[in-house]
């Protein structure tokens, strides 16, 4: 990558504050293979700013003034970095480098890839064992005698862009999951997902059929009455179609759809209306806007909001998930979800519904199992929708973004319901599109397996999971009643509020703005402290002098008083 | 007049209450002179006891022999009750519509109420305008307290005594008194410790067209200066509108006349169209089939949000001209009870960490509102749902209230209260038992002889039960100015009061009991390792002595 570093280092550049534009930290510029690195010359507070070349958005230069060039930074993560470079000569070298190196064209210009990976091999391999998603099936009780594994999909021969490994009903022969297969987009055919182990309802996942207008295939009718069959005791299934109907019915001109209820016996057709990824990726960038308007008015933040219908698509992602979960949950009846593809609203509304369902994956490893299971191993597009490679812009689309927007959305009417606070979404947000890990680069595991990830790049998970302490919600119990079974969220409209935390991070505060989670998590740790104290106490106190501090038991953290 | 006169049916069966987040009731209904009691006679907690005073309006619905009567409280709550018989229906109706709009202040709830509960300290002498000044005597010797407005004959919306400078005598605030709206002359709202600056409000000077002047007015101001100092007077209406206030005798202080202040125009609204706001907003809030789009829309066509921050920004501006500049303000409007009373509340809330305790916040709210005039009675005559002709209604006071909510919101550990305190002061402001919020000014409460007729919100606030209730558990004394972002994102919607009914609050609460749980047992565990190391410490003081031979 040293090569497209025209000019490693400027000086007297300036870092203006956004907030407030006339102070400004005067340092040093620097581009190296990986980051942009601003260090301030103040010699007390040598402050630094860096960025990942893997997270630059964009490089607007604004046209020159007499006090030089600037340069306005987007990020990925929707920060900005705006600098003021006396030489335009120099901004423009700068814009052209920052311009190259974060577009990279191939996998092995990417961070994660550029480094050494026998440096630490065996932490590396580690690394990638942190996770298993088999044993998270097996804790949902599968499989089972309805549940099984299938070795349909071993070397990826029925579907390239799903897992190897594929859970299927158990009466689901060999010719009809094939059968089946050949019938759905990409041949992704419906599988199993999540089971629910109280209902022994399940959701299943797949892409559209190719109905057309009159197509029909008997295997993929036999597969949807396995699936019905799967779940003892139940006459019908839901087939969720995330799409809005009207999308649903132009796919039938191209030979695609949705299943038509004459053909299936005993499915329940539902349309849910997330829009698609054209529309998620412009609403995304007018909410972006809102969030950099410099002194918006409240009417012209408000119709910002408004317009950008930003809150309203994150309302129907949503809304898919609560009414799968309802549907598992309360009715007890499976449910088959696809939007065309069923890689990216399927992706959304079936994890949001894991969310809803299962306390495990309000968790930090929860979170990072149903992301690897849902997203992952799916075949969720990262690479084209976050843009680690310089390629169509069209493919672009703040897919996961939104998965993990609901998922605050859902903290903040559940606080006690999460395991992780905000800055855990934020960072997960953060490292799908940095590339500092081998996780999210590629569009599918066989593409991963191809490419050797594992044996060429870290896991991300770890990382997170040793940082754990930072991203701890200290609100979280895991005897709480909002961390048993299901959570049933409100989804009026007045219930959401705009990601200040994801969409509008810049802004400061005098004194420092204080936040409950920080003020808490500092008085967990200190009430750690004392109670280690307390016990070192009781230990070192010989028996019979004075009675230095009552029993254990009258301090322990007994909370059945305050429930 | 005699209540039995206006209740026809006072009692009727079989009554089916409706009402939010609690399962529906059947019990017998009765009409009081002040309440509307529903009882089960089962358990007594699914009991309703509302205040006549509360009601803002109330719809009939008939289906057959069944009567419905839709009861909208000035909290904002709706219930419905089911009523069996036509004619029952309607004289509970016709009752409750007269009940609760009785003009009559003698009749008002607050002087038949009897405390339930032990008065431990008064309320009504908890915050004598005497002790304040006390207080300001210790930090400076440039203010006295007048009594020339002892009979309220000066200036009937502003209290007995009041702080102007020393060097101002009481014939000068006279003449300055006739040169300003309601004769409320410039007089002390706050004195920042930190630097001697001050704050004070009045009402707008009468220049009228021709631009009449008062040396009087501007000896007392300038009287505020220090030498060679400018100061800020913060007009709380636009340019225009202030410009117009001319041809109604009104005005504003021209650069000529007083040369060592500068004018600043802000733009925050009056007291119909906040009502307006109000009513739109609340009814965005209660129509929950609203799509995102036409929710936000509603919220926005409210323009609730749009005085919040109007409001905070004036108030930051009259904090900033303080802290940071160093300079003296006056703040006024027109009349200086509304716009201007939240400007110099909310800047001391900024500004002086006092007010944001318990007590504090009650002398606040006394003293800036109550003694300084805001026309309670008037403006909260009636809330959201009325029908009839808004007079001088305005949700001016609930204004603040949500604005204190959004420093609050962004401050959690600099209050020593939490929202409960701020919603109980908005309940109380519109239907209570208390005296404290009836009257208009000083001198209506003083002629209604309330202190000694009602009892004080404030005697009941004080109790500890109480004040432990309200109570932030996150608070942590400081000494801080505190600079509220006014970014619009920064602005949310009040749920606490505007959603209250709409939107469960269990899981919040589950938070805040977390919350509490958290910091209790912290306090618990210090407190015991603090008692082992003080025994400890004891033990090795004590050894060597017992090693003594």
């Amino acid at each position: 990558m040293m090569e497209h570093i025209r000019t490693p280092k400027v000086e007297n550049v300036r870092l203006i504050d956004r907030t407030a534009p006339r102070k400004a930290m005067v340092g040093t510029l620097y581009l190296s293979a990986t980051h942009t690195i601003f260090v301030e010359n103040n010699p007390e507070t040598r402050r630094e700013t860096w960025v990942l070349h893997s997270m630059v958005a964009s490089v607007e230069r604004p046209p020159t003034t007499p006090s030089g060039s600037h340069l306005v930074v987007h990020t990925k993560n929707f920060q900005v970095v705006q600098l003021l470079i006396p030489q335009e000569r120099d901004a423009m070298d700068v814009q052209a480098s920052l311009a190259r190196l974060s577009r990279p064209e191939k996998y092995s210009e990417l961070y994660c890839l550029s480094i050494n990976p026998n440096a630490n091999k065996e932490e590396r391999e580690e690394s990638w064992s942190f996770l298993d998603l088999q044993a998270d099936y097996r804790r949902m009780g599968v499989p089972n005698n309805l549940w099984v594994s299938t070795p349909a999909n071993s070397e990826y021969r029925v579907c390239d862009t799903y897992p190897s490994e594929l859970f299927v009903p158990k009466s689901a022969t060999p010719p009809v999951i094939v059968g089946s297969s050949k019938f759905r987009s990409r041949g992704r055919l419906p599988v199993l997902t999540y089971f629910h182990q109280d209902t022994l309802a399940a959701i299943c996942r797949c892409s559209q059929p190719l109905s057309g207008f009159s197509a029909r295939s008997q295997e993929d009718e036999q597969m949807l009455e396995a699936i019905m069959k799967s779940n003892p005791g139940s006459d019908y299934i839901y087939v969720v179609d995330t799409r809005p109907k009207l999308n649903a019915m132009a796919n039938r001109a191209a030979g695609k759809g949705y299943e038509n209820e004459d053909h299936y016996a005993n499915i329940k057709l539902q349309f849910i209306g997330i829009e698609n990824i054209h529309v998620m990726r412009n609403s995304q960038q007018k909410i972006i806007d809102v969030g950099e308007l410099k002194t918006p008015s409240m009417g012209d933040f408000l119709w910002g909001l408004e317009s950008s219908g930003w809150l309203k698509h994150i309302k129907a992602v949503l809304d898919a998930g609560v009414f799968i979960a309802k549907a598992v949950a309360e009715e007890g009846i499976s449910v088959v979800v696809h939007c065309s593809d069923g890689w990216d609203r399927t992706a959304q509304a079936c994890s949001v519904a894991s969310v809803l369902l299962e306390p495990y994956y309000r968790t930090m490893k929860g979170l990072m199992l149903l992301i690897e299971r849902d997203w992952v191993s799916f075949g969720h597009k990262f690479s084209h929708r976050y843009n680690h490679l310089e390629g169509d812009p069209k493919e672009v689309s703040p897919v996961i973004d939104q998965f993990l927007e609901c998922v605050w959305q859902l903290s903040e009417q559940f606080p006690c319901a999460f395991e992780f606070n905000e800055r855990f979404l934020v960072q997960l947000h953060r490292h799908v599109y940095s590339c500092q890990y081998g996780n999210f680069l590629g569009n599918s595991q066989k593409e991963r397996r191809d490419m050797g990830l594992r044996e060429r790049t870290h896991s991300l998970w770890p990382q997170l999971w040793k940082d754990r302490a930072q991203y701890a919600n200290p609100l979280y119990r895991a005897d709480h009643t909002q961390t048993q079974g299901m959570l049933r969220p409100n989804t009026t409209p007045y219930c959401f509020k705009m990601w200040k935390g994801m969409y509008n991070r810049v802004e400061k505060s005098s004194p420092p703005r204080q936040t409950p989670t920080d003020l808490l998590t500092a008085v967990r740790e200190e009430t750690q402290q004392l109670e280690e104290e307390l016990t070192n106490h009781q230990e070192v106190a010989p028996g019979g002098t004075a009675q230095p501090g009552t029993k254990q038991e009258d301090c322990s953290p007994d909370k059945s008083g305050s429930n | 007049m005699e209540f039995a006169e206006l209740i026809k049916t006072p009692r009727v069966d079989g009554v089916v209450l409706r009402r939010p987040f609690l399962p529906t009731v059947e019990g017998t209904l009765c009409l009081t002179g002040h309440h509307l009691i529903l009882s089960s006679r089962q358990d007594n907690t699914e009991e309703l006891w509302l205040l006549h005073a509360n009601i803002d309006a109330i719809e009939k619905r008939f289906v057959g022999s069944l009567g419905t009567i839709i009861v909208k409280c000035k909290d904002l709550r709706v219930i419905q009750l089911d009523i069996p018989g036509m004619e029952e229906c309607l004289n509970i109706a016709s009752s409750i519509e007269v009940l609760s709009t009785l003009d009559s202040v003698s009749l008002m709830y607050p002087l038949f109420y009897r405390p339930m509960f032990q008065v431990i300290e008064d309320g009504w002498k908890s915050f004598l305008p005497e002790d304040a000044f006390k207080d300001l005597e210790s930090m400076t010797e440039e203010w006295r307290l007048s009594d020339v407005n002892k009979d309220y004959s000066v200036c009937s919306s502003y209290p007995p005594l009041v702080a102007v400078p020393k060097d101002v005598d009481d014939d000068t605030l006279r003449k300055a008194a006739a040169f300003r709206h309601g004769g409320r002359f410039p007089v002390l709202s706050y004195y920042h410790k930190k630097n001697g600056m001050v704050m004070m409000r009045s009402g707008q000077p009468l220049t009228g067209t021709n631009g009449r002047r008062c040396k009087e007015d501007e000896k007392l101001i300038n009287a505020t200066l220090r030498a060679g100092k400018r100061g800020y007077i913060i007009d709380t209406r636009t340019v225009s509108v202030a410009q117009q206030a001319k041809a109604r005798g009104g005005g504003f202080e021209s650069e000529a006349n007083y040369p060592q202040w500068r004018r600043i125009h802000k733009a925050i609204e009056r007291s119909s169209i906040l009502q307006e706001s109000l009513i739109k907003l609340v009814e965005a809030c209660n129509d929950q089939s609203h799509s995102m789009d036409r929710w936000l829309s509603k919220l926005e066509a409210s323009n609730w949000q749009t005085h919040v921050k109007e409001i905070l920004t004036t108030a930051c501006l009259a904090a900033q001209c303080i802290d940071r500049e160093g300079a003296s303000v006056l703040v006024h409007g027109t009349e200086g009870t509304d716009s201007t009373l939240q400007v110099t509340s909310l800047a001391q809330i900024i500004l002086d960490p006092a007010c944001r305790t318990i007590q504090g916040f009650q002398a606040l709210v006394e003293r800036e509102w109550l003694q300084a005039g805001h026309p309670f009675q008037q403006r909260c005559s009636q809330s959201a749902y009325s029908n009839s002709k808004p007079r001088c209604e305005a949700p001016v006071f609930l204004l603040f209230l949500d604005c204190v909510w959004q420093i609050l919101r962004q401050f959690p550990c600099s209050f020593q209260f939490s929202q409960h305190f701020l919603v109980l002061l908005f309940e109380h402001t519109y239907a209570s038992q208390f005296g404290t919020f009836m009257g208009n000014s000083a001198s209506e409460r003083s002629k209604l002889n309330l202190s000694q007729k009602t009892v004080s919100l404030w005697s009941w606030v004080n109790r500890p039960q109480e004040v432990e209730r309200l109570s932030n558990p996150l608070y942590e004394a400081n000494c801080l100015v505190i600079w509220p972002s006014v970014a619009p994102q920064s602005l949310l919607l009040w749920e606490g009061v505007f959603l209250r009914w709409k939107r469960s609050s269990r899981c919040l609460d589950e938070a805040y009991d977390e919350m509490v749980h958290i910091i209790q047992y912290n306090k618990e565990l210090q407190n015991k390792v603090n008692n082992l190391r003080r025994q400890l410490a004891q033990l090795e003081t004590e050894e060597p002595l017992l090693q003594t031979p």
